[in-house]
């Protein structure tokens, strides 16, 4: 059985201010898969990437890609791995022909115009190829980015906030690109503040908060294991108050009174709606609309969180 | 570790984009020092050499010639070096060589190995600019040229250092201008130390540009103000000095990773 084409154990990451941005952190991702690592801000998303790739020197612990230590067999591993940072980082005088190249080179691959060629072409990028990078707008910029790190035709792929700040037009194209790359065999590890982004594309979902790895589920059972469903009745006439007959329902009133918001478990065998409804009917509670609702990974995001601290 | 593991397209790749560099900002990288060593001729070759006529044999103009070229040599080694490394820096784009499967001593390679180049390319385009003003005669080419080697490639590993340590545009200028630039202009460029008087004679002796020019000029005309093996001797040092710095930022991280 081949190894997992990352697989990361123990690692600790201290800086010398005393500190600590990730604490004993375990984590192993199958070849082929999306994996969506969702946080706050300051989580350590960021942190644990940059000690994968190379760029963060960790204190203790150890991780391989596909087998190979980062440490000790640096060559092997890092040559798998195709980054593309947060920031945009370029060097904006070179064109977008030669900086893509020298991606390539840097990782120690031969020139493969027809390659390169592809790749921009794929990316909507051919026709600025001699263009300096300086002329090109953020989202040109951004597609830059992306095509430097698969210039070496990585194997696992690392995107850390990669849509954030662009449109929608370029973010979608950079889901397709996404599930291209995941259909080509190249493993995604994503990092982003978009929720939706990662119910959308994400096979597994990870959540670290305050340097600790919360949860690692994939996202469909953790949509069901985790997700409550809503149901919203439009009432006929605005209500003040919850009547008593309805006090031990989980039920809250929203929009100043005029919906009634029942949560329920969509799992469960008896999810309530049938005894809610025949006693809203009983007590002369008319409603005019109704409609079902499922809590987004968002939600669930930010209730774990919450327990967490 | 085997020849077949080193990365000669990731050196090559920052090789040749540094290289490239030089050709895209070609008025700075060349015509500038070009120029400038031109003015140092008619400053000092015409003007004060037409009063000094000879240097322990040699026509004052010819005499600086070694000196003008080595001081060219010194500040565009550090220059190319510490802006090679610096940029990347500045421009973030340093954790693309961080992440690359490129080891520490394969950059340092590449970095140096480039801005040696460019230092070497541009002393040789004065050395011919020289000949324009005045005849200039090499005793001991062979040896011209391994100074000159010696020299780029240990101020560019001083200026590789200057670039990791430096953290803005004014650290990365303050030690060329502070420290290398009155070290050369006292470093007998444009007079032998026999011209000084005691103790600054004496005192001179402390700079190591001393020990730069005079071997230098003694692969010119076969004679120094020090011995050729006490020159290649204090080089060598310099080198070993800035090796095991570099031997240390690389063991450490310093200012490169956290």
């Amino acid at each position: 059985m081949p190894p997992p084409i990352l697989w990361v154990s123990a690692v600790t990451k201290t800086y010398k201010t005393g500190f600590t941005a990730l604490q004993a952190i375990d984590l192993a991702i199958e070849r082929g898969e999306i994996f969506a690592l969702l946080g706050p801000n300051g989580a350590g998303k960021t942190t644990l990437i940059s000690i994968i790739c190379g760029i963060v020197t960790m204190t203790s612990g150890q991780v391989r890609v596909d087998g190979h230590d980062i440490g000790g067999a640096y060559r092997a591993a890092r040559s798998m791995i195709g980054l593309v940072p947060q920031e945009i980082a370029l060097d904006f005088f070179t064109t977008v022909w030669n900086t893509v190249s020298f991606s390539r080179g840097l990782f120690g691959k031969r020139p493969n115009p027809a390659y390169i060629e592809s790749l921009l072409r794929d990316l909507s990028l051919w026709d600025k190829r001699d263009s300096r990078v300086i002329e090109l707008s953020g989202g040109m910029k951004r597609r830059v980015m992306i095509a430097k790190a698969l210039s070496h035709e990585p194997e696992l792929l690392f995107l850390d906030e990669p849509t954030a700040g662009v449109d929608v037009g370029l973010r979608r194209d950079m889901w397709a690109l996404v599930r291209r790359l995941r259909d080509k065999g190249v493993t995604v590890i994503l990092t982003t503040h978009y929720i939706d982004e990662a119910e959308e594309m994400a096979d597994r979902v990870g959540v670290i908060d305050g340097g600790r790895l919360l949860l690692v589920e994939k996202t469909a059972k953790l949509m069901r294991k985790l997700g409550k469903r809503r149901l919203t009745l439009v009432l006929q006439h605005r209500m003040a108050t919850i009547p008593p007959e309805l006090a031990g329902w989980p039920i809250e009133l929203e929009a100043d009174g005029q919906q009634l918001v029942y949560s329920f478990d969509a799992n469960a065998e008896d999810t309530g709606i049938p005894a809610l409804l025949r006693l809203l009917g009983e007590k002369g509670i008319d409603f005019k609309d109704l409609d079902t609702s499922r809590s987004s990974l968002e939600d669930i995001f930010v209730s774990l969180v919450e327990r967490a601290a | 570790m085997s020849w077949s593991s080193v990365n000669a397209a990731g050196i090559w790749a920052i090789y040749s984009t540094e290289m490239a560099r030089m050709v895209r900002t070609i008025w700075q990288s060349v015509a500038t020092p070009v120029i400038t060593t031109a003015l140092y001729f008619v400053v000092f070759g015409g003007a004060i050499g037409s009063r000094i006529q000879q240097v322990g044999g040699v026509d004052y103009g010819a005499f600086i010639v070694p000196g003008l070229i080595m001081l060219s040599l010194l500040t565009q080694s550090i220059s190319n070096a510490s802006i090679g490394i610096y940029f990347p820096k500045f421009t973030k784009t340093i954790f693309e060589i961080l992440s690359a499967p490129l080891s520490f001593g394969e950059a340092v390679l590449a970095y140096v190995g480039a801005a040696a180049t460019k230092s070497i390319l541009l002393a040789l385009i004065i050395l011919v600019t020289a000949t324009a003003f005045v005849p200039v005669h090499i005793l001991h080419p062979g040896w011209m040229v391994a100074f000159m080697v010696l020299t780029a490639v240990t101020f560019s590993l001083f200026g590789f250092i200057i670039g990791i340590w430096a953290e803005s545009f004014e650290q990365l200028a303050i030690i060329p201008a502070l420290v290398v630039t009155p070290l050369t202009f006292l470093g007998g460029a444009f007079y032998s130390i026999d011209m000084l008087p005691q103790p600054w004679r004496t005192i001179n002796l402390l700079n190591p540009v001393v020990y730069l020019v005079s071997g230098f000029r003694w692969s010119f005309y076969g004679k120094g103000d020090v011995g050729v093996e006490t020159s290649l001797g204090f080089t060598a040092l310099f080198m070993a000095i800035c090796l095991a710095v570099l031997w240390w930022i690389f063991r450490t991280g310093y200012r490169l990773k956290s």
